[in-house]
C-alpha cells in the first residue's frame, strides 16, 4: 500500500505531492493557496522517498535531507567561528618547541578560557579530523542533494503536464477563471492565446483543449550546475595534498649565490638585484612626494639551474641551466609548472667588509687590501709580498657571552666582529687586530701597522616564493561554473502559463519561481490581446 | 531505473564519497609526509666536512648515530659540547659515531669553535640550511639517535648531558 492511486487511475510512487498524469494535487484538500503544494520539484517524488530498509539507503536519505545539509552548514560555520577566537597554533607568536609549551601558551596568555580552547583541540581545528569530516560531509550532502531532485525534475520538465486537473490549476497563484459564451470558437481562443505568449517568446505546447506555454526552462537547473562547480572546487582543493601537486616554498637569495630550492631539483641563482623608481619626468603630475619615491620595479636578474645529481640531498650538485632572466613582481619565471615570484627584498645589507693596510711608520703607506666576505670568509689572505692577513675569529653577529667571551646571536653577519692577525717582513712580524662596530681596537701600544677602514661591500638579498599548484586550473574552472550556474539561476526566470478550456468556461493559470511582477504583467497582456473572457484572482499580493 | 539498479548507484555515489572523506582525513593527519619521525628511516644526505672528505649518512650504516644539530650562536649547543665528546671518546671503539651538522656557518667561524672544544668527531657543514630544513629542525640543539640500519631510534630537543646520552646510546650500538 506505498503507492498512491489518484482518481485519475494513475498510480504515483511514495512521497508524490501532483499526481504524475493529471496534476491533481494528491491527499491534500485544496481549501486555501498556501496548503497548495511546493511546486519546487514540480509535486515529483524525490528519490530517497522510498522504503527505508536498507542501510544504504538510510544513508542516503540521511545526507538527501536540506535540513540535515543546513545542520551541517551551521555546525561548520559556528565551529570555524570558534576557531579564531584565539590564534591556531601555526600562529602563536613565540616558539613552543614541544607540545607542553602549547598547552601552557594557552593557559598563560588566555587564562582558562585558552586551557578549554586547548583542551577541546581548536588549536589545530581546520585541520582536525571532525572538522575534515564536516567539510567531507557537506560534500556528501551537497552531492546526494542534488542527485536526489535533479533526477525527478529533468523527468517532470522533459514532459511538461498538458490537461492539468483544475485543482492544479486552481492552486496557483495566479489563476483566472470565466465563462465561454456558446458561440465562442474555443480552438480560435486558444490560438489567438498561443499566438500572444509566442510573440512574449514562449514555447507553446498544444493539445485540442489546452495549451501550455513556456519558458526560461534552463534556470531551472541552475542550482544543480552551481552545486557541480562547488565539487569541482572541492575536489581541486583536496588535490593540493596529493604529492607533486602543491608547494609553497620560500628562498631568500644574495646576490652572487646560488641557492637549492627545497622539494626541487632545482637551484637558483641571484645574479643581481635591483629596486627601480619612477623619475619625476615620467608622472603625469606633480606630486608632494616629501623626499619620498615610488618604486616602479622590484627585479631579480635570475639563473635557473636543474640539480642532475639531485638523488642524495647535500650532494655537491651538479648544475646545468635551465633558464635566465628577469624575475618581476606579477612576472614569475616559470618552468615546467614551477613558478618563481619576486616576492620580498632585503636591500643594503653587509656583504663584505673592506680595509687597506697601512704602514703608520712610513707615512700610512699603502700596503694592500683586504677584504672579508662575511658569509665565506678566507681564513687566510695575502696582500702584499710578503705579508698576510689571518682570521683568527670571526662573530657574525656579536654579543658579548654571559662568560665574557665574544660570542654571536645568529648566524647571520648583522653586527661582525673579526679578529684579524697581520703577519708581515714574511713572519717576522706579526700583530693582532680587532674590528668591531667600525673601530679597530688594536692589541700594541705603538703598532707598526694599521688598518683603515673602507665602504663595504652592500648587496641585496632577495625573497623568492616558489609555488607549484596543479589543482589551480581545476579550482578556477569549479569557480567559473559556479559562478554560471548562480547567473543562470539568478538572471532567468522559469514562466509557465496554463491555457484550457472546459464545458464552457476557460481556465489560465501561470506559475514562475520568481519575478511574479514579470509574469503577471505578460498574463495582462495576454489577456489583453487575447480578449480573454476572464478576471484575474491574485493571489500573489496577500503574500508578498 | 528498477531498483537494484538504483542501489548499485547510490552505493557507487557513496563509495566515491568515502574514498574522498578517507583521502581528506589521511591527508589532514599526515600533515608533513616528509617530516622525520621515530621509527621511520634517517633520510640520507651528504655534505662537506671541517677539514675533511665529504661524508654520507649512508655510509655509517652499521654504526650507532648520534646526528646533532647545532650552531655556535646557541648557548646550550655550546654546553653539550664535551658531554657529546666525552661519550664519544668513550664509545667509538664499540661503533658508535658523533655527527656535528653545523647549521649556515662558515668555516671560519666554525673552525676555532670546534678548536675550543677539542671536538675530533665529524663536524659537517650545512651551509645553506638545506639538511636542517630536511630534518624539520625547529629550535636547537636537536639531536637524532639513529640505529645501525638507519632508523630514527629518538630525537631529542635541548641540551643533553652525558648520563643522558650514555642511556640513550644503549638503544643504538650495534
Amino acid at each position: 500500500m506505498d503507492q498512491r492511486k489518484c482518481e485519475c487511475g494513475h498510480t504515483n510512487p511514495v512521497g508524490t505531492l501532483l499526481c504524475e498524469s493529471c496534476g491533481k494535487p494528491l491527499n491534500v484538500e485544496i481549501h486555501e493557496q498556501t496548503s497548495f503544494p511546493d511546486m519546487r520539484y514540480e509535486g515529483m517524488a524525490r528519490r530517497s522517498q522510498t522504503n527505508k530498509t536498507k542501510v544504504i539507503d538510510r544513508i542516503w536519505n540521511f545526507f538527501s535531507s536540506v535540513k540535515i545539509a543546513i545542520g551541517i552548514i551551521i555546525v561548520i560555520l559556528v565551529a570555524s567561528a570558534v576557531g579564531t577566537i584565539f590564534p591556531q597554533q601555526m600562529y602563536i607568536p613565540v616558539p613552543v618547541p614541544t607540545e607542553a609549551d602549547v598547552a601552557r601558551f594557552y593557559t598563560e596568555t588566555y587564562g582558562t578560557l585558552g586551557t578549554i580552547f586547548y583542551g577541546l583541540g581548536f588549536h589545530n581545528m581546520y585541520s582536525s579530523w571532525w572538522f575534515v569530516t564536516l567539510l567531507v560531509m557537506l560534500g556528501t550532502s551537497l552531492v546526494i542533494c542534488s542527485l536526489d531532485r535533479v533526477v525527478p525534475l529533468y523527468k517532470a520538465l522533459k514532459k511538461p503536464r498538458l490537461n492539468q486537473h483544475k485543482s492544479f490549476l486552481k492552486g496557483q497563484k495566479l489563476f483566472a477563471e470565466g465563462e465561454l459564451a456558446p458561440e465562442d470558437n474555443q480552438e480560435a481562443i486558444l490560438d489567438a492565446s498561443a499566438l500572444a505568449l509566442k510573440e512574449k517568446g514562449y514555447r507553446i505546447f498544444r493539445t485540442e483543449r489546452a495549451i501550455m506555454a513556456e519558458k526560461g526552462r534552463f534556470s531551472r537547473w541552475g542550482p544543480y550546475i552551481n552545486h557541480i562547480g562547488l565539487i569541482l572546487f572541492l575536489v581541486g582543493t583536496l588535490m593540493r595534498s596529493l604529492p607533486g601537486f602543491y608547494l609553497d616554498e620560500y628562498v631568500w637569495v644574495r646576490e652572487g649565490q646560488t641557492m637549492a630550492i627545497p622539494n626541487t631539483p632545482y637551484y637558483i641563482k641571484n645574479e643581481n638585484y635591483t629596486t627601480e623608481y619612477w623619475s619625476e619626468e615620467e608622472m603625469p603630475e606633480q606630486l608632494e612626494l616629501k623626499g619620498g619615491a615610488i618604486v616602479k620595479s622590484y627585479k631579480t636578474e635570475a639563473i635557473l639551474y636543474e640539480n642532475k645529481s639531485a638523488d642524495v640531498p647535500g650532494k655537491k650538485p651538479d648544475l646545468v641551466e635551465v633558464q635566465k632572466g628577469p624575475i618581476v613582481v606579477n612576472h614569475p619565471m616559470e618552468q615546467d609548472s614551477l613558478y618563481i615570484y619576486q616576492s620580498g627584498v632585503q636591500e643594503m645589507q653587509l656583504g663584505a667588509l673592506n680595509f687597506t693596510v697601512v704602514d703608520l711608520k712610513n707615512n700610512k703607506k699603502e700596503i694592500g687590501l683586504i677584504k672579508i666576505d662575511l658569509y665565506n670568509p678566507q681564513p687566510e689572505q695575502t696582500i702584499a709580498d710578503g705579508f698576510t692577513v689571518r682570521i683568527l675569529d670571526y662573530f657574525p653577529d656579536f654579543i658579548m657571552g654571559k662568560d665574557g667571551k665574544p660570542a654571536t646571536k645568529t648566524n647571520l653577519p648583522k653586527n661582525p666582529m673579526v679578529a684579524l692577525e697581520l703577519i708581515g717582513e714574511n713572519g717576522n712580524y706579526n700583530e693582532k687586530l680587532v674590528y668591531l662596530e667600525g673601530t679597530i681596537l688594536t692589541q700594541k701600544n705603538d703598532p707598526r701597522y694599521g688598518l683603515e677602514i673602507k665602504m663595504p661591500d652592500l648587496i641585496d638579498i632577495a625573497g623568492l616564493n616558489v609555488r607549484v599548484d596543479k589543482a589551480l586550473p581545476l579550482i578556477y574552472f569549479g569557480s567559473f561554473i559556479f559562478l554560471a550556474g548562480v547567473a543562470i539561476g539568478m538572471f532567468w526566470q522559469h514562466r509557465r502559463v496554463w491555457v484550457q478550456t472546459q464545458e464552457g468556461s476557460i481556465m489560465v493559470a501561470a506559475h514562475t519561481n520568481k519575478n511574479w511582477f514579470g509574469l503577471r504583467r505578460e498574463v495582462d497582456g495576454l489577456v489583453k490581446q487575447a480578449e480573454l473572457p476572464v478576471t484575474i484572482e491574485d493571489k500573489t499580493k496577500a503574500k508578498a | 531505473m528498477n531498483k537494484s539498479n538504483r542501489t548499485y548507484v547510490r552505493i557507487a555515489v557513496l563509495g566515491v564519497l568515502l574514498v574522498a572523506l578517507v583521502f581528506a582525513l589521511y591527508s589532514s593527519f599526515v600533515k608533513d609526509p616528509g617530516a622525520v619521525k621515530v621509527g621511520s628511516d634517517a633520510p640520507n644526505f651528504s655534505l662537506e666536512q671541517l677539514n675533511g672528505p665529504e661524508l654520507t649518512l649512508e655510509s655509517l650504516k652499521g654504526k650507532g648515530v648520534i646526528l646533532n644539530f647545532w650552531g655556535t650562536w646557541c648557548e646550550p649547543c655550546k654546553k653539550e659540547m664535551p658531554a657529546l665528546q666525552q661519550q664519544y671518546t668513550k664509545f667509538k671503539d664499540k661503533g658508535l659515531v658523533v655527527v656535528g651538522v653545523n647549521i649556515g656557518e662558515s668555516p671560519v667561524a666554525v673552525e676555532p669553535f670546534v678548536k675550543q672544544f677539542g671536538i675530533d668527531f665529524p663536524i659537517l657543514l650545512d651551509r645553506q640550511s638545506q639538511i636542517t630544513k630536511l630534518y624539520r629542525i625547529g629550535p636547537i640543539p636537536t639531536t637524532f639517535f639513529i640505529d645501525p640500519d638507519g632508523e630514527v631510534q629518538e630525537i631529542f630537543i635541548g641540551q643533553l648531558d652525558e648520563a643522558m646520552i650514555e642511556s640513550k646510546i644503549t638503544k643504538i650500538l650495534p
